[in-house]
């Protein structure tokens, strides 16, 4: 092995573990025997490991509430923030419009905008809607966050399917929507899935707004933010709720890691 | 099988015109070539065609039928694509098949159509594979196939050999031509291999700058070009052409002070040029070595196998010259050339265009 290659692994290693010690750490806790997490010194390996903490922290009925209001939210928000941006996304990669480019600027200039400012209008206006404490009004505002992000991700994931195939298709019969769904639509699909899965765990860890747009609807962070701040929750049950809002975004991103490939457009087989 | 008609398609992009006036009548049956160097529309008339893109103005017609306005799909018409554009995500029979399921043709007709198509492009062992895992030939023939299953009243093609390596193209050159006699759709061809046009085409259209210079078969096009470009352009080596001028007197011409009789077919023409420019073109195998009142010397001699082609140095011009492949010339010898006068081929010397024939 070079110099040069040893250098490379050991960056990537450094890279890992900075990302995994945290995860790793909170994991190990939230399987530490609830006397073991306080006895001091706590030894950086538990003795012995159980899912006491987890258990009990996953029956309580508050928290399969969350989990499921989490798991609505993020659902309406992936089924929103697609009707939104797979037009635009597909409008953005296939017609050369007078000022696309600014579109696209302008679209990612959005997130540029504070989230905290709008906080107290935005909750005024929900209140006056009726969508103050709804999982509709977490989900549009959660939708909002998302888009910039996922219109680019599908513009690029359409970029990436030829107009030629589409032209074929139409060339033999095919109408323009059918060109889309029988040939556009199945080869962009593992990078739509790839920005469902991004915009699900946007929602999922988005703890701001759920925060403040509800009270008896919380979502998963929400409620956890809510019970450590207003509430001062033991320590043991801040590691059980930190690893269960870890949980889902790893599985995911295990999962479809290799969809995640195609995200700008480049499919790796 | 239809007949095709364009009238007076213009078509622009931004600030490129990409087609300007062009009309073409394809009878039933006809294969035409589009042809041309690169970026001379020859793809955007095409499209115009099928329908993929709409004209600024004119019209295109169809079997009869004004098409301008109606999408590709209602167009009843094949095409093969440049990249072939076979769908990824699908078997070859499923690509194959498209088209036939576009047009709600039952499962069991679709299954014999396929194989029937299958079985005259020679891909039936290849119908459950993946375009990924064919040849670039195959893909080809997947291509053709899946725009021949339909029976199109017309077949477009954009450059579908060009991906193929050299002795592939021979063999799909002829198979293209065997398919077209027995399909016998109208078929309209686009290439920039002249070898191609010369072979495939009924008749070939000739396209500089978005515009027919020339639609013809293709021995008229190589003993007549209309103009020089396409005098050039056709033929490997290209037409020689020198600057002469026309004798005041009797009407001779006269290249570089060397007196050559006027062809008859053009003593008509000639009669207005007396005394002027003119410019005359005689293709490389028609220049006679041996004798001759023209003087030069052999600059290089390249044996091409079927024939030895020379470059002879005259006192003005740079002349090539195909001889038989036995030839004894050699660089540096001086020789001397004629230029049989029934071979010349006469243009106006500013427009450069052929002169009238009678
Ligand atoms: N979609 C387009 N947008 C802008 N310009 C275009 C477009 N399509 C073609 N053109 C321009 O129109 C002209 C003709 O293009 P076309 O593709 O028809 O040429 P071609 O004869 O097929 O060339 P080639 O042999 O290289 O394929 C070119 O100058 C090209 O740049
Ligand atoms: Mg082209």
């Amino acid at each position: 092995m070079t110099l040069r290659k040893l250098g490379l692994y050991a960056a990537a290693l450094l890279l890992t573990a900075w990302v995994l010690a945290p995860i790793v750490l909170i994991a190990l806790a939230a399987a530490t025997p609830r006397e073991d997490l306080y006895r001091w010194p706590r030894p950086l390996w538990p003795e012995r490991l159980s899912f006491e903490i987890l258990s009990s922290f996953a029956r309580q009925e508050a928290v399969l509430r969350a989990l499921g209001n989490s798991l609505a939210v993020a659902g309406l928000t992936i089924v929103l923030a697609t009707l939104v941006s797979a037009p635009a996304g597909y409008a953005l990669a296939r017609y050369p419009f007078r000022g696309r480019e600014a579109v696209q600027l302008g679209i990612l200039a959005t997130k540029m905008f504070p989230a905290t400012a709008l906080a107290v209008p935005l909750a005024v206006a929900f209140i006056r809607w009726g969508l103050y404490d709804t999982l509709l009004g977490v989900a549009l505002v959660h939708t909002a966050l998302s888009v910039p992000f996922v219109i680019l991700i599908v513009a690029s994931v359409f970029r990436g399917v030829p107009a030629e195939l589409e032209e074929a298709a139409m060339s033999l019969g095919a109408s323009r929507v059918g060109a889309f769904i029988r040939v556009t639509f199945p080869m962009a699909l593992p990078g739509l899935a790839a920005a469902a899965i991004f915009t699900f765990i946007l929602s999922w860890n988005e703890v701001f707004a759920a925060t403040l747009l509800t009270v008896n609807h919380r979502t998963l962070p929400a409620l956890l933010v809510h019970s450590v701040v207003a509430e001062g929750a033991p320590l043991h049950y801040r590691y059980a709720g930190g690893f269960f809002l870890v949980l889902p975004a790893l599985v995911i991103i295990f999962v479809i890691r290799r969809y995640l490939l195609t995200l700008w457009g480049v499919t790796v087989r | 099988m239809a007949e095709i008609r364009l009238e007076g398609l213009h078509k622009r992009f931004g600030r490129v015109v990409a087609v300007r006036d062009v009309s073409l009548e394809i009878r039933e049956g006809e294969f035409v070539v589009l042809l041309g160097p690169s970026g001379c529309g020859k793809t955007t008339v095409l499209r115009l065609v099928a329908g993929l893109e709409t004209p600024d103005r004119g019209r295109v017609w169809i079997g009869g039928r004004d098409v301008t306005r109606l999408p590709p799909g209602r167009r009843d018409l094949g095409m093969v694509f440049q990249s072939y554009a076979l769908f990824p995500h699908m078997r070859v029979f499923d690509n194959v098949a498209f088209g036939l399921r576009m047009r709600g043709v039952g499962v069991a007709e679709q299954r014999r159509r396929v194989e029937e198509v299958a079985e005259l492009l020679q891909i039936a062992d290849l119908l459950d594979r993946y375009p990924a895992q064919l040849s670039g030939g195959q893909r080809q023939r997947v291509a053709v196939a899946r725009a021949l299953v339909v029976r199109p009243q017309v077949l477009l093609m954009d450059e579908p050999l060009s991906n193929l390596d050299a002795l592939l193209r021979l063999h799909m050159r002829a198979e293209l031509k065997r398919l077209h006699r027995e399909v016998g759709s109208t078929t309209v061809y686009v290439t920039h291999d002249q070898v191609e046009a010369m072979s495939l085409g009924d008749r070939v259209a000739v396209l500089r700058e978005g515009q027919v210079v020339q639609f013809d078969t293709p021995t008229q096009i190589y003993d007549h070009p209309s103009d020089r470009f396409v005098g050039s352009f056709l033929g490997n080596p290209p037409m020689n052409f020198f600057q002469a001028t026309v004798d005041p007197e009797d009407g001779s011409l006269r290249v570089e002070g060397v007196k050559f009789p006027a062809p008859v077919a053009y003593a008509q023409a000639l009669a207005e040029r007396r005394g002027g420019p003119i410019l005359v073109g005689i293709r490389p195998e028609h220049v006679s070595v041996g004798t001759g009142p023209l003087r030069g010397e052999v600059l290089v001699a390249e044996p091409l196998g079927a024939q030895k082609l020379l470059t002879v140095r005259t006192a003005q011009h740079l002349v090539k010259v195909a001889v038989g492949p036995d030839h004894a010339a050699r660089p540096g010898e001086h020789v001397a050339l004629d230029l049989p006068e029934a071979h010349l081929r006469l243009m106006d010397a500013q427009t450069e265009r052929a002169l009238p024939r009678r």
